[in-house]
């Protein structure tokens, strides 16, 4: 803000124009100080907001009768862990962590292992039917619950595979593995053609190509794969609600749903259960956000 | 042997050589693209026999009147075979148009595409909002950061409950609301409460994700747009309008369109929230869901219905939000 580059300028203009620069430098680092201000206080509502249930979850695990979630004040004088060890020693728990291990990590390594091929093939190859199987993958992702959970349900009684561990996985594998073509495809697109080019020139197959070059380059693709997989197999509550039926083969989703019946409802076992489940799975979530994240969107692909 | 392994090579269409009879083609397309058959044969495999099959299953289940009563069952030694019988296009008369029709299907269409509407409106702007927050240099954004993603960090299925707990009568919110002398609802027994819970709920647990992928879109907007629209003499508002919306757009079709699908088949949050309590806040596939297996008897047919609709109404959706993408020359980044 300075009147020199502007000869004819009178007195008065430079002088407003003096007047005015310091006064706006100030005003802007006093709004800078509001607005840092404002979101300081809109971030640490949110955050608040965002903590809170998560939080309150936690503080009744520690009250040990079943209605203690109806006066949270009296939970601070009688806290315990007693809840914790009744629900690791007289419930189901460690069966339900194993049912839900081989589930979600059945479906992962099934998913990744028959998508990976396919994921190299739409990113690199373009064949007659390419543009109809992008279709197919890409709807087979908006499949609602509902349009193959009757048909899965009878196809799976006939083959007596309802209440195992198979029929589940098969089941989950349905959205798993175009996801985790889509996916793929996503991360094989970012590593460079002339690699590919590279290989053959050097005399590989494409197979030679895919199984030698890129697969070890893809291991961070293939990784962000393997997470989404096995967290949407984790967390999926319909099917398994529906599919499993002895108690001793509940995933984590169902076996939350017994504490709360139309009898009784135990929610202060309820709620440690939850938080014995949600301490691992966020962890792990915590340790893979920042590939997840990038893998699920800009992973995405054009065309 | 050459494969396609450049996109240049798919466009190839102009200079082929006159057209080979139909085998002769046929083996040439076999010796040319077989590495790619191949390699998605595995994919072609896994989806016939998991998706195909089972769609193809259920289109014909939706055409007869099978129930849990009448569906081939084995009890104790005995099998039992399915009795059902084809009844042509009932199913579907009977679900869009039957004197039942506005209870059962449309009053939950109407509330599915609203509490799509809603969610996905709450959580695009309360995500961008945040994510533009998070875009400053601020102290400690990495510590909000990691505190806003929590609510998707923690399974859906633990948080539902959490909140079920806050929500129940004489729950945490209605305590505090009655401190602030404010009337309390029964967010769990009145129908207009329940969706407003849905909503809140839903929300709650979806802003996260499109928060962290706009901040992703913000900061691969160049930084020198900013300066030279300053340098301009743009006020906040236009920088925003005009360098942040449009170098948000390709990231924000994207995330808009899973939402609108992710939150179109929501199940989780309204299903453990209310169980079977909430006939009216039921959207459409927690209510084909009811239909097919929360009833008794089962009425397989019917929720297979529900499923085959379901899936026409998001691939019109998705065919149409692709060809507006199209006219406005976005790319859809999925």
């Amino acid at each position: 803000m300075s009147t020199t580059t502007a000869p004819t300028s009178t007195a008065a203009t430079g002088q407003s124009a003096a007047e005015a620069g310091p006064r706006k430098v100030r005003g802007r680092s006093r709004r800078g100080r509001a607005a840092s201000l404002a979101s300081h206080g809109i971030l640490t509502v949110a955050s608040l907001i965002a903590f809170f249930p998560v939080a309150w979850l936690v503080y009744l695990s520690l009250g040990p009768d079943k209605d203690d979630y109806l006066h949270p004040g009296g939970i601070w004088s009688k806290m315990t862990f007693s809840n914790y060890s009744f629900v690791l020693q007289h419930t189901e728990f460690f069966d339900w962590l194993k049912s839900s291990l081989i589930v979600s990590l059945g479906t992962t390594v099934i998913g990744v292992l028959i998508a990976a091929t396919t994921g190299y093939a739409v990113s690199r190859m373009r064949f007659p039917g390419y543009k109809k199987f992008m279709w197919v993958l890409l709807v087979t992702q908006m499949f609602p619950v509902a349009v193959l959970m009757v048909p899965m349900y009878q196809i799976l009684s006939d083959l007596q595979l309802i209440d195992s561990y198979l029929g589940l996985i098969l089941v989950y594998c349905s959205t798993a593995v175009p996801y985790c073509a889509w996916l793929l495809k996503g991360y094989f697109d970012t590593i460079p053609f002339e690699i590919d080019e590279a290989g053959r020139v050097d005399g590989l197959t494409p197979f030679g190509t895919f199984a030698r070059l890129i697969l070890p380059l893809a291991k961070p693709g293939l990784a962000v794969a393997a997470f989404y997989s096995f967290l949407t197999a984790f967390g999926e509550v319909a099917f398994a609600s529906t599919f499993m039926l002895s108690d001793t083969k509940y995933t984590f989703a169902v076996g939350l749903q017994t504490f709360v019946s139309e009898h009784d409802a135990q929610r202060n076992l309820m709620a440690a259960t939850a938080v014995l489940i949600a301490i691992p799975v966020s962890a792990f979530f915590y340790l893979v956000q920042k590939n997840l994240v990038t893998g699920l969107t800009a992973g995405g692909t054009k065309g | 042997m050459t494969v396609a392994i450049d996109r240049a090579t798919g466009k190839r269409h102009g200079d082929r050589a006159p057209r080979p009879g139909l085998g002769g083609r046929f083996k040439r397309s076999y010796q040319k693209y077989w590495y790619a058959y191949a390699m998605i044969a595995p994919v072609i495999v896994v989806l016939g026999a998991l998706v195909l099959y089972p769609l193809v299953y259920g289109l014909y289940l939706t055409l007869t009147d099978a129930n849990s009563l009448n569906t081939a069952r084995t009890i104790g030694v005995n099998h039992i075979d399915a009795t059902y019988k084809f009844i042509g296009l009932d199913n579907y008369k009977d679900i869009l148009f039957g004197p039942t029709a506005y209870d059962r299907f449309w009053s939950h269409f109407i509330w599915t595409i609203v509490w799509t509407a809603l969610c996905v409106a709450l959580h695009y702007t309360i995500g961008l909002g945040l994510a533009l927050l998070l875009n400053q240099k601020l102290r400690g954004r990495t510590f909000y950061r990691l505190i806003l993603i929590l609510p998707w960090a923690v399974p859906t299925f633990v948080t539902v409950f959490g909140w079920r707990f806050m929500l129940a009568d004489g729950g945490i919110v209605n305590l505090a609301l009655d401190a602030l002398h404010l009337p309390s609802p029964d967010w769990l027994e009145d129908t207009f409460w329940q969706r407003f819970a849905a909503i809140m709920v839903n929300t709650w647990c979806g802003v996260p994700f499109m928060m962290v992928s706009l901040l992703g879109g913000l900061q691969s907007i160049d930084a020198s747009l900013y300066e030279a629209a300053e340098m301009d003499g743009a006020t906040a508002w236009q920088r925003f309008r005009y360098v942040t919306l449009p170098g948000l757009r390709s990231v924000s079709s994207t995330v808009v369109l899973l939402g609108i699908i992710w939150t179109f088949n929501q199940f989780a949050v309204i299903f453990l929230l209310f169980g079977n309590t909430a006939p009216d806040a039921q959207i459409l596939v927690t209510w084909a869901y009811y239909l097919g297996f929360g009833q008794q008897p089962r009425d397989f047919a019917q929720s297979a219905a529900y499923g085959i609709l379901l899936l026409a109404i998001l691939i019109v959706f998705t065919s149409f939000y692709r060809r507006w993408l199209n006219r406005n020359e976005q790319q859809l980044a999925i």
